[in-house]
C-alpha cells in the first residue's frame, strides 16, 4: 500500500513560527554581563569566507522538504540485498529482532505494554531515514555506503514497513512525500516549569 | 600480611642518596613481628622502615602533571553507550574533568586541533570556516552550569548507587566564545528561527536548535575547568547549551547551519521524544528540576547520632529555591540548608544536619527551582504522563535507612 501525498508538509514550517525570534535583539545578551557586549565592532575579521565547493563536501543534511537529497534513486530489491549483507547483524532478519534494535515494525510481543519504536511505528519523517543512514550508517563503518546505497536501503525499510510499495522509486522528488504513519503523534512540548507537573 | 616492626636494634646513619632514592641496601636492623605472630630480627632495607610513616621517607619530587592519591578509586560506570560519574563519592558542585559523564554516539573521535574547522552557512550573510585559533580570539565568556543526559534515570533494584541512578549528570566551568558573537559575525538572516549543529564524530551527531536559544546563552566552548575540553566532552569544540537536555550540547562540533525550519534529524525523532498521553513529546529541551541524597546512600554505612545529609540539586529553567529533605519517609519536609554559590542552572550543593535514632527510616529529598517547580514523586510523574518510562524522568529519590545502618535505595514500581 502506498500513501503519496503532494500536499506540502506544512509541520516544519509550524515548528518554525513556534520558535519565532520575536524580540531577540533586544534580549539575547541578558545572560552576560554588560562590558561583554560593550564596544563590539561590527565585525571581528576572524576566520574567513567558506567557499560553496568546501560547503558542498560536508553539508550533508536532508530536511523534510527534501531540500539537501543529493541525486539518485532506490528501489525496495536492491536494498533488500544491501541490507542482508551490511545491517542484518545489528538489525535482524528482515529488520526485526537484531541486538541493535528492530527497525522494522512488527507485532506487539505480550509480555511487552508498548510495541518497540521502529521507523513504521515511530519515525514521523521519511527523510530522516535517508540522512541517518547516510552520516552514521553502517555502525562499523560510517560514510562509507555510495548515495544509491543509501536510497535502496531507505526504499526497502520504507517498504519493509508497509509505508510504500515493493515498486516504489525513491528519488529526491518522491521521499518528501511520503507520509509517515506516525507524524500526527507529535505535539511540541509544553512544559514550562511553574507548579504544574507535565 | 607482612611483617610489623617492632623495635629498631640498629640504624644506618650514614644513609646515602642512592639508599634514599631506593638502594636496596640495609638500612637498619630490627625486631619484626612476622605474619604468623613470631618475633624475629631482620635487616630493613630504607624503603621497608620507612613504609607506614610519611615523616620518615622522601617524598616525590615536583612533577609535570598531579596524580589523584593511590587510596583514591574514583572511576566512572561505563557502559557500551555511556559512562556514569560517581556522584557519590563527590565534594562541592564542581566535576572533576577525567570523571564527566560520557554519552555519544560512534565513539570518542582523535581530531587534530590544528586541522579542525567550523563551517557555519545556510541564512547567513556570509557563511565563515572558523578553526579553533579563530575562535580563540574573539570575546570569551566562562560559566559554571550542570550538563546532563535526558535519559538519566535507573531503578528497578536496591542496591544502586546516584551514579548508576543518575550519574549522567556532571558540572563545569566552560569556557568558549558566546554563538551570538558568532552569528553576529556571519550576519544570520532575521528569518533565520533554528539551526542545525552537527559533530565531527563516526556518529556525524545533529541537532535542531532554536535560534532564540543560540541567542540567548549558547557557548562554543572549547575549555573546561581551566584547561582545553577533553576528548570525551568534544575536543577541540563543543556547542554548550545552558539547561538544556545533553543531546543539544553537540561535540565536536564542525558545522552549524542556519534555517527556518527544524532538519528533524534521527536524534529529535525517533530519540529524545518521549510518550505523554498518546502523544510524542517533542524538542522537549528544558531539564526538568531534579535533587539527590549522595549521602548517605547506597552502599555507605551510618552509624546512629548526627549525620549530615547532603547532596545536589538543580534545574535547567534557572536557580534552586529551595531544597526540602524528609527523614520520615515523607511525611514531613524540612528546608536544608543551600552551599553558596547558587547559580543559574547549576548543581547546588545541600546539607541537612539530621540526628538519628537508630530506627528504620526512609530519607529524601526534594527541589524548588525559581518558577516554582517542584520534583515530583514518580507517582505525580506517571499521572501526570500517563505513561511509565521515557526521557526527561526526574522522581524524588529515597533512601531506606536500616537498622544496622546499611542504606539501601528505595526502587519505586513504575512499569
Amino acid at each position: 500500500m502506498g500513501i503519496l501525498s503532494k500536499s506540502l508538509l506544512i509541520f516544519p514550517i509550524v515548528w518554525g513560527l513556534l520558535f519565532s525570534n520575536s524580540g531577540y535583539l533586544s534580549t539575547h545578551s541578558s545572560h552576560f554581563s554588560p562590558s561583554d557586549t560593550s564596544q563590539v565592532p561590527s565585525s571581528f575579521g576572524f576566520g574567513r569566507l567558506a567557499t560553496q565547493a568546501e560547503i558542498d563536501r560536508i553539508d550533508i543534511d536532508v530536511r523534510p522538504d527534501g531540500k539537501g537529497l543529493p541525486q539518485g534513486k532506490g528501489v525496495a530489491a536492491k536494498g533488500k540485498l544491501i541490507f542482508a549483507t551490511k545491517c542484518v547483524a545489528c538489525h535482524g532478519a528482515g529488520g526485526i529482532g537484531g541486538p541493535n534494535g528492530s527497525l522494522v515494525h512488527s507485532q506487539v510481543e505480550p509480555t511487552k505494554k508498548r510495541a518497540e519504536k521502529t521507523i513504521g511505528n515511530y519515525w514521523p519523517y521519511a527523510t530522516t531515514v535517508f540522512d541517518y543512514i547516510r552520516r552514521a550508517m553502517p555502525f562499523n563503518a560510517p560514510g562509507s555506503l555510495t548515495n544509491d546505497e543509501v536510497y535502496h536501503l531507505t526504499a526497502y525499510l520504507l517498504s519493509a514497513n508497509q509505508i510504500i510499495d515493493s515498486s516504489f522509486v525513491v528519488t529526491p522528488a518522491t521521499l518528501p512525500t511520503i507520509k509517515m504513519p506516525a507524524q500526527p503523534l507529535f505535539v511540541p512540548d509544553d512544559r514550562k516549569g511553574g507548579p504544574v507537573i507535565k | 600480611m607482612k611483617n610489623k616492626i617492632i623495635q629498631l636494634t640498629q640504624r644506618d646513619t650514614k644513609i646515602s642518596r642512592r639508599k634514599l632514592l631506593g638502594g636496596a641496601a640495609t638500612a637498619a636492623v630490627a625486631i619484626v613481628q612476622t605474619a604468623e605472630g613470631k618475633n624475629v630480627q631482620a635487616a630493613l632495607t630504607q624503603a621497608q622502615l620507612s613504609d607506614d610513616d610519611p615523616t620518615k621517607k622522601l617524598g616525590t619530587f615536583p612533577g609535570e602533571i598531579g596524580t589523584r592519591s593511590s587510596f583514591e578509586k574514583l572511576v566512572k560506570d561505563p557502559s557500551e553507550t555511556s559512562s556514569r560519574s560517581p556522584l557519590q563519592d563527590f565534594y562541592g558542585i564542581i566535576t572533576p574533568s577525567d570523571l564527566h559523564f560520557e554519552r555519544h554516539h560512534g565513539g570518542v573521535p582523535v581530531i587534530d586541533p590544528t586541522k579542525h574547522e567550523l563551517l557555519i552557512h545556510g541564512m547567513v550573510s556570509k557563511p565563515m570556516i572558523f578553526k579553533l585559533a579563530d575562535l580563540k580570539r574573539f570575546p570569551s565568556v566562562s560559566r559554571i552550569a550542570f550538563l546532563e543526559c535526558s535519559g538519566n534515570f535507573r531503578s528497578g533494584k536496591e542496591t544502586l548507587r546516584p551514579q548508576e541512578i543518575c550519574g549522567l549528570t556532571s558540572q563545569s566551568e566552560w569556557t568558549g566564545v558566546k554563538l551570538s558573537t558568532i552569528f553576529r559575525e556571519v550576519g544570520i538572516k532575521p528569518n533565520a528561527t533554528w539551526f542545525l549543529a552537527e559533530g565531527g564524530d563516526a556518529a556525524v551527531m545533529t541537532r535542531s536548535i532554536p535560534v532564540k536559544k543560540g541567542l540567548d546563552d549558547v557557548i562554543i566552548a572549547y575549555a573546561q575547568n581551566g584547561e582545553a575540553i577533553r576528548p570525551e566532552q568534544g575536543y577541540p569544540i563543543r556547542l554548550f547549551v545552558p539547561g538544556w537536555e545533553g543531546n543539544t550540547n553537540v561535540k565536536w562540533l564542525r558545522r552549524i547551519e542556519l534555517s527556518d525550519q527544524p532538519f528533524m534529524t534521527r536524534e529529535e525523532t525517533s530519540k529524545y521524544t518521549e510518550f505523554v498521553n498518546g502523544k510524542v513529546r517533542q524538542f522537549s529541551f528544558d531539564i526538568d528540576a531534579r535533587s539527590i541524597i549522595t549521602f548517605p546512600s547506597y552502599p555507605q554505612q551510618v552509624e546512629k547520632g548526627w549525620i549530615e545529609i547532603r547532596g545536589i540539586a538543580w534545574s535547567g529553567r534557572g536557580k534552586v529555591h529551595k531544597v526540602e529533605v524528609s527523614v520520615d519517609a515523607g511525611k514531613s519536609w524540612q528546608i536544608a540548608n543551600l552551599q553558596e554559590p547558587i547559580l543559574d542552572k547549576a548543581h547546588t550543593a545541600f546539607r541537612y544536619l539530621w540526628k538519628w535514632d537508630g530506627n528504620a527510616t526512609e530519607i529524601m529529598s526534594r527541589v524548588t527551582d525559581e518558577t516554582g517547580y517542584t520534583q515530583p514523586t514518580l507517582k505525580q510523574l506517571v499521572e501526570a504522563r500517563g505513561e511509565s518510562n521515557g526521557y526527561h524522568f526526574n522522581p524524588i529519590t529515597a533512601w531506606q535507612i536500616k537498622p544496622d545502618g546499611s542504606v539501601l535505595f528505595k526502587p519505586e514500581s513504575f512499569r
